[in-house]
């Protein structure tokens, strides 16, 4: 009590000095509360998916296996999450789902990304009747319901992993390349853009080089909030049997599975139901923190 | 004359927003083209860096360099042009960098576009930059870090570094204030002095026209109304809208009119 006389104006520290002051210089992106839980549940969702059959108390278990004298077995020491209609650890197959949604996850924003981000390029930047056109089949990819049209072409492919991701992925590309489109059209109507077309150079790189950079930023942003998005899409799909099949250790397909026996067993539910929650969660985190991070307003003031 | 402009229109659609019967800028010459905003300025310099285009207008007439017709030029060899022979600066040169590279890395990929790299890329750059009486050490700091002075000198030493023969000066000290203004005007004078090159200088500011420009063309409404030496133009102006802009010049002092 004695050997401190605080000062509240000399001792300031972190308090008082605006945000974007903090750490002047400092390479990369600085600390910032969102972005890192969020990144902490991404790792760790990428180090189980690596490391599931390590991790596993019983790895055979996320396959075909049966356990016939061991169904509905309550959470115990041996079965963390206890066990399903079949006997299966519900812990093992959890574990092995990381390998199974969030990979869905990836490749349908991959492909979406592939789609949609040089196509509304192209729109943005050339505008008239190239922009038209592509818009107006956007348009059409959105006035449609995206779970229905999901529904339609997973039910007329072969239902499948595959038949998940190309499904999700046909309706998701329009929004980026709407996304993209204003960007780009508003960067492409900047001077510095005018400014490369009079020092002579290409429009290839003026594409590359300039209209994309300054565009991506909100896409970015947007491609880890949806993250959360495809994984609860694909759940839904394979909720309604149009995805995975058994025995694919697939979270959505689990929650739908385990819905006949949620009164008497709660765990075969609620486990890969907070599975799905805290990996949605986690990337929502993680987009919010890079929105937050690549907020040009913020960028300009460093 | 190094740049001439013959019967040239650029056209939307049907309306001609530019209709320029005559316009030429000599060897070391300084032309100023002034008129109210809306009046075709600006669409005349894009019409010449072959640029209309791609606001959605249509060219039509002659444009020579050296007596070379530009017009009809396909899109390859005028992009050799661009930049090397005609060079551009614009209103603001804040935002006429692009913010996410450093002015030196765009500086040295224009002077690579048009076949020059290495040490002699640099070596040119450096001389250009001391040239606007700038350091060279300034190309390794982003658009954000220099004053808009500064950047508009950087955009000047890009064209000196690239021997460009003519200067398109789209109201190049607008976006100013009057200090730094005057160091761009001096600068300008001195690249038609020094280096022989020839400024279509563009501006709405009559004051600014009377002190740099050697010969004068008034544009209105798409058409240039008046032209000729500066000071004839603006002393005695034989067409009444040349004579309405004069009087729209603020003066300053007890005896400014009402």
């Amino acid at each position: 009590m004695i050997e401190t006389p605080s000062v509240p104006s000399s001792s300031g520290g972190r308090q008082g000095v605006p945000r974007w002051r903090r750490a002047p210089g400092q390479p990369g992106l600085p600390r910032n509360p969102l972005l890192l839980a969020g990144g902490a549940i991404a790792v760790l969702i990428v180090v189980t998916a690596v490391f599931a059959p390590l991790l596993a108390p019983f790895p055979a278990d996320a396959g075909s296996a049966t356990h016939p004298f061991a169904v509905l077995r309550p959470p115990s020491a041996v079965h963390w999450f206890g066990t399903d209609q079949v006997g299966r650890d519900v812990a093992s197959r959890v574990i092995f789902g990381a390998r199974v949604s969030p990979v869905i996850a990836v490749f349908v924003l991959l492909i979406a990304g592939v789609i949609g981000i040089p196509l509304g390029v192209v729109a943005g930047y050339f505008g008239g009747w190239l922009d038209d056109v592509i818009m107006r089949v956007t348009d059409v990819f959105l006035a449609f319901p995206a779970l229905l049209l999901a529904l339609v072409l997973a039910a007329v492919l072969p239902p499948s992993l595959t038949t998940v991701t190309i499904a999700i992925a046909a309706t998701w590309w329009p929004w980026y390349t709407r996304l993209i489109r204003g960007q780009a059209a508003s960067v492409a109507g900047r001077p510095y853009v005018e400014a490369c077309r009079a020092l002579g150079i290409s429009r290839t790189r003026i594409i590359f080089r300039h209209i994309l950079p300054n565009s991506i930023t909100p896409l970015i942003v947007q491609i880890s909030l949806d993250v959360g998005g495809v994984i609860l899409t694909a759940s839904a799909l394979s909720f309604l049997g149009l995805g995975a099949q058994d025995p694919t250790p697939d979270w959505g397909l689990m929650v739908a599975e385990g819905q006949a026996y949620f009164t008497t067993a709660w765990w075969l539910v609620t486990f890969p139901g907070l599975a799905i929650l805290i990996t949605a969660f986690g990337f929502n985190l993680l987009g919010d923190g890079l929105r937050d991070q690549l907020d040009p307003r913020r960028v300009m003031l460093r | 004359m190094k740049l001439e402009l013959r019967g040239l229109t650029v056209r939307f659609g049907d309306r001609a927003v530019v209709d320029i019967d005559h316009l030429a800028v000599g060897q070391a010459e300084i032309v100023g083209l002034a008129g109210e905003s809306g009046s075709g300025k600006s669409m005349t310099t894009l019409a010449v860096l072959g640029l209309a285009h791609t606001a959605g207008a249509r060219v039509a007439g002659s444009i020579t360099l050296d007596g070379a017709e530009l017009t009809g030029l396909s899109p390859g060899p005028y992009r050799d042009l661009r930049g090397r022979r005609i060079a551009a600066i614009f209103q603001s040169p804040a935002t006429a960098f692009n913010p996410v590279f450093r002015v030196g890395h765009i500086a040295t990929r224009a002077l690579r576009q048009h076949g020059l790299a290495g040490s002699e890329a640099t070596d040119r750059l450096a001389a250009a930059m001391r040239s606007v009486l700038l350091a060279p050490d300034l190309l390794r700091r982003y658009p954000s870090q220099l004053s808009g002075g500064q950047l508009q000198r950087v955009a000047i030493a890009l064209a000196l570094a690239l021997r460009a023969e003519v200067l398109l000066a789209d109201e190049p000290t607008s976006a100013l204030d009057v200090t730094v203004q005057a160091q761009v005007l001096e600068l300008l004078r001195e690249l038609r002095d020094r280096d022989g090159m020839s400024i279509l200088f563009i501006s709405h500011d009559l004051a600014v026209v009377a002190e740099i420009c050697d010969r004068v063309a008034i544009m209105h409404a798409g058409s240039i109304v008046e032209q000729g030496p500066a000071a004839r133009v603006l002393a005695a102006p034989a067409d009444s809208y040349t004579g309405e802009l004069l009087a729209a010049v603020p003066t300053v002092g007890p005896g400014a009119p009402p």
